[in-house]
């Protein structure tokens, strides 16, 4: 994907699709432009005014009309129909995959806090904890979180998992996402919340499996219990 | 404005003639003063709001290094001429804010509107001209308090021009708490401009049209200003209520968008989509207008598909009241919404490309003319294009996963409404210029600034789809804070410098506007060879337009190289003009009286 408009390294297992999909519509979209952008300059030249040439009077062709009206709308509502699927599962509930992990992020001015279900794998529990900016995941999991907001909307906005998805104070909005590749990444806002929009920034962690288990027992044994009031989000 | 003479009033208008210089050029009830009231009104915004992004571009090209002049602006908003994230959030704010409301939806409404649909029609004025000053004068003090939102404690508003709550409705999380009011209340009273402009515009237009000006008879130009009106008719109201309960939020404590009582940052965005996207295409549709008059005037053909354009500017018109969820796919809204409003927004390809494929049917087998107006309306097409195929990625719900929110939007909505709308607009102003002013703008120079702004403006913009796929956010001061954007910073930079070289090259545009204004050549009643009634009034048309003649239309507007023009060896001929009895009543739309 290194061509006229590159993405960033594809690290989740849904993100080739839209990777593929992009390409497809960069070629339907791409003909269509070079096709209206060379009869602009072909036009232009063969049919600027010389002396004694004469414009032809026409007032148009409704069979051409009915023509491109109908391939456009074809085109477009088939790519909309072949869209849709992939949409479907990445964002609606009801198709999500069932989770290996669970996480609640809560964003506020300029944080993102990560509350990690702790040992026991379950949210709400007086073993969770809650890290600041920074999301880590086991690799080959599919992980769900909940996204909300304390102050104003945030966008989660994971570049290499090809995710975005609003936070929204009074809402919890859930996402989910597998990373097939261990390594770090960013997390980015992109809806703009404030003077501080632009550090509102987190890292992100793909662990192997072995590296997962280490990491979270140890952040567990240094967790203390009242660290779960993040998880209850909305709270002032 | 000053060299405008007026001729002599015509008799019915006798009472005019005691008016003062007051009442003819500053509270003018006439509509040509008053669209140029809104001219140079929207030009002054054009350059302030183009300033602004200058602004925003000098810190993205150039992060954390003194601005030339930054010392003129408050510590709150530079330090030491290095500029704070305060004036970058404004900025943006305001150059968004400024372009949409006060330049490029006046230039094209309020200017046009005002100045051609009597023209086009044949009426001697609008239906209700005080209304029609009145709709001025709102806008005047609607721009001034969004102007004296700069000189507030905290700066004018930062909260994004599309004011998404509860950033928007609450001090505590922007910062700013007067300029952000301000926005709210000039927004309101605008609003309450362009209501009573489009009231006066659909009613002229359903009245006033001369005898023989059959709807089918409308050059496209008042056609879409019609379609325009229609949509600020229906879609202000609901960004005035918006407003008002965000005011509310603002000011007396509700929380319409806050949920802590109740309230719902949804909403917001709901209501202000509505009304946003109709305002989309009502920033577009009268450039499309325009452009097809001028296409149609280069080529000296007739519009290819004149009743398609008109079903395609129509179709454009319904479709956006049933898109508006495409700016909400990341909201969090239902996603089986999503879904249905990736099919209503694919949709929207279809009108436009039968207005692309009608342009380029109207220039096929031309003889095409390449005056300035007509470079500007080519390139509105070719730009336009481009705009329309990057909506359909963005229309896509997959794939706008990625682009929603990056730079890939900046570059589609700047390829519409600067690629369009403003080229469409630069084209419309050199085009009816002679008829404002008497005198027509320079050509070559006219050609020059074209050409420097069309290299510059894809120069800025092209790059800016690569950075959305590369994952850069929309209004971040400081791109260089993300691992990801490393890249991005020698684009930026270079970005950068060819915008500074697309505002510099607008210099050309006002120095031979104003040049023009005084020095250029007159330009006679019909200086393009047009067919429009606009072209059969003196230039500048006189009060009452027409010296009291009574109009009466033979034909459509674009008749050009007719075989009934060339009998009169020529390739045009005016609607007014009667046909000789010899020849039948050709024209494209039946006569029907």
């Amino acid at each position: 994907m290194n061509g006229l408009f590159p993405f960033p390294e594809n690290i989740s297992t849904y993100g080739g699709d839209i990777d593929t999909l992009f390409n497809a519509v960069t070629w339907i979209t791409g003909i269509v432009f070079i096709a209206v952008e060379v009869a602009l300059v072909v036009f232009a030249i063969k049919y600027r005014a010389r002396p004694g040439r004469k414009a032809q009077f026409v007032h148009g062709n409704d069979r051409l009309e009915y023509f491109w009206t109908g391939a456009t709308f074809v085109i477009v509502i088939t790519l909309a129909l072949v869209s849709r699927p992939l949409w479907n599962r990445i964002k609606e509930p009801s198709q999500f995959p069932s989770p290996d992990l669970e996480l609640a992020i809560s964003a506020k001015q300029f944080e993102w806090n990560v509350t990690y279900p702790g040992p026991d794998g379950k949210l709400g529990t007086p073993d969770d904890f809650t890290r600041r900016s920074q999301l880590h995941m086991p690799v080959n999991k599919k992980i769900l979180v909940t996204l909300s907001s304390e102050d104003v909307i945030h966008s989660f906005f994971l570049p290499n998992f090809r995710l975005k998805q609003d936070a929204v104070p009074g809402m919890h909005i859930k996402a989910w996402f597998e990373a097939t590749k261990t390594g770090e990444y960013v997390l980015g806002c992109a809806e703009l919340c404030g003077l501080g929009h632009y550090k509102m920034k987190g890292r992100v962690f793909v662990h192997s499996d072995a590296e997962w288990q280490q990491w979270q027992q140890q952040q567990a044994a240094t967790a203390l219990a009242p660290t779960q009031e993040a998880t209850s989000a909305g709270a002032p | 404005m000053s060299t405008m003479v007026l001729p002599h009033e015509k008799q019915s208008h006798a009472h005019h003639d005691d008016r003062s210089f007051i009442q003819k050029y500053v509270f003018s009830t006439d509509h040509k003063i008053i669209g140029i009231q809104f001219l140079f009104m929207s030009l002054l915004f054009l350059v302030l709001g183009g300033g602004l992004a200058m602004v925003v571009r000098w810190q993205l090209g150039f992060p954390n290094q003194p601005m030339p002049g930054g010392g003129f602006f408050s510590e709150a908003m530079m330090n030491k001429g290095i500029m704070l994230p305060e004036m970058y959030n404004a900025s943006v704010t305001m150059h968004g804010t400024i372009m949409v409301f006060f330049a490029i939806m006046p230039l094209l409404v309020g200017v046009w509107a005002n100045y051609l649909i009597p023209l086009q029609i044949g009426a001697d004025d609008m239906a209700f001209p005080r209304i029609n000053m009145a709709s001025f004068w709102m806008a005047f003090v609607a721009g001034l308090l969004m102007v004296a939102s700069f000189f507030v404690v905290a700066g004018p508003a930062n909260a994004g021009w599309t004011g998404y709550a509860p950033l928007s409705a609450n001090p505590e999380y922007s910062g700013v708490h007067t300029g952000q009011q301000l926005w709210c209340l000039s927004i309101i009273l605008l609003g309450f401009s362009s209501l009573a402009g489009s009231v006066n515009y659909i009613t002229t237009i359903v009245n006033m049209r001369a005898p023989g000006m059959t709807w089918l008879r409308l050059p496209l130009s008042t056609w879409s200003l019609f379609i325009t009106s229609i949509l600020i008719l229906l879609a202000i109201p609901v960004l005035a209520g918006a407003m008002i309960l965000l005011f509310f939020d603002q000011t007396l404590g509700t929380t319409f968008y806050q949920p802590e009582h109740g309230g719902q940052p949804l909403l917001w965005q709901h209501l202000f989509w509505f009304f946003g996207h109709p305002e989309v295409y009502i920033l577009i549709l009268p450039a499309m207008g325009f452009v097809s008059d001028i296409i149609a005037n280069g080529s000296r053909k007739p519009i290819f598909g004149y009743k398609a354009m008109v079903f395609a500017m129509a179709g454009l018109a319904f479709l956006s009241w049933v898109v508006w969820g495409h700016h909400m796919f990341m909201s969090g809204m239902q996603p089986m919404l999503g879904g249905a409003f990736m099919v209503s927004t694919m949709v929207i390809a279809v009108p436009s490309a039968i207005k692309t494929f009608n342009w380029l049917g109207t220039m096929w087998r031309g003889n095409i003319r390449f005056h300035s107006p007509m470079l500007h309306a080519w390139s509105f097409v070719a730009l336009f294009v481009i705009g329309g195929l990057s909506g359909i990625f963005l229309a896509n719900t997959p794939i706008d996963i990625p682009l929603h929110d990056t730079y890939f939007v900046v570059a589609h909505i700047h390829y519409v409404l600067f690629g369009g709308s403003l080229f469409g607009i630069f084209g419309a102003i050199i085009f009816w210029f002679p008829k404002m002013f008497g005198r027509l703008m320079n050509d070559t120079l006219g050609k020059i600034h074209w050409a420097i702004t069309f290299v510059c403006f894809n120069m800025v913009f092209w790059p800016m789809h690569k950075l959305g796929t590369m994952g850069m956010m929309r209004r971040i001061y400081d791109p260089t804070q993300y691992p990801h954007l490393q890249e991005a910073t020698p684009i930026n930079h270079t970005i950068s410098l060819w915008a500074f070289a697309l505002y510099g090259a607008q210099i050309i545009f006002v120095v031979n506007f104003f040049w023009s204004l005084f020095k250029g050549p007159k330009a006679g009643n019909n200086p393009w060879e047009a067919n429009g009634l606009e072209w059969v009034a003196p230039s500048p048309p006189p009060h009452g337009n027409w010296d009291g003649e009574l109009l009466t239309v033979y034909r459509g507007p674009y008749e050009y190289s007719s075989p009934e023009a060339e009998a009169n060896g020529t390739d045009f001929i005016l609607q007014s003009e009667k046909p000789s009895s010899r020849q039948g009543a050709p024209g494209m739309a039946p006569a029907g009286h």
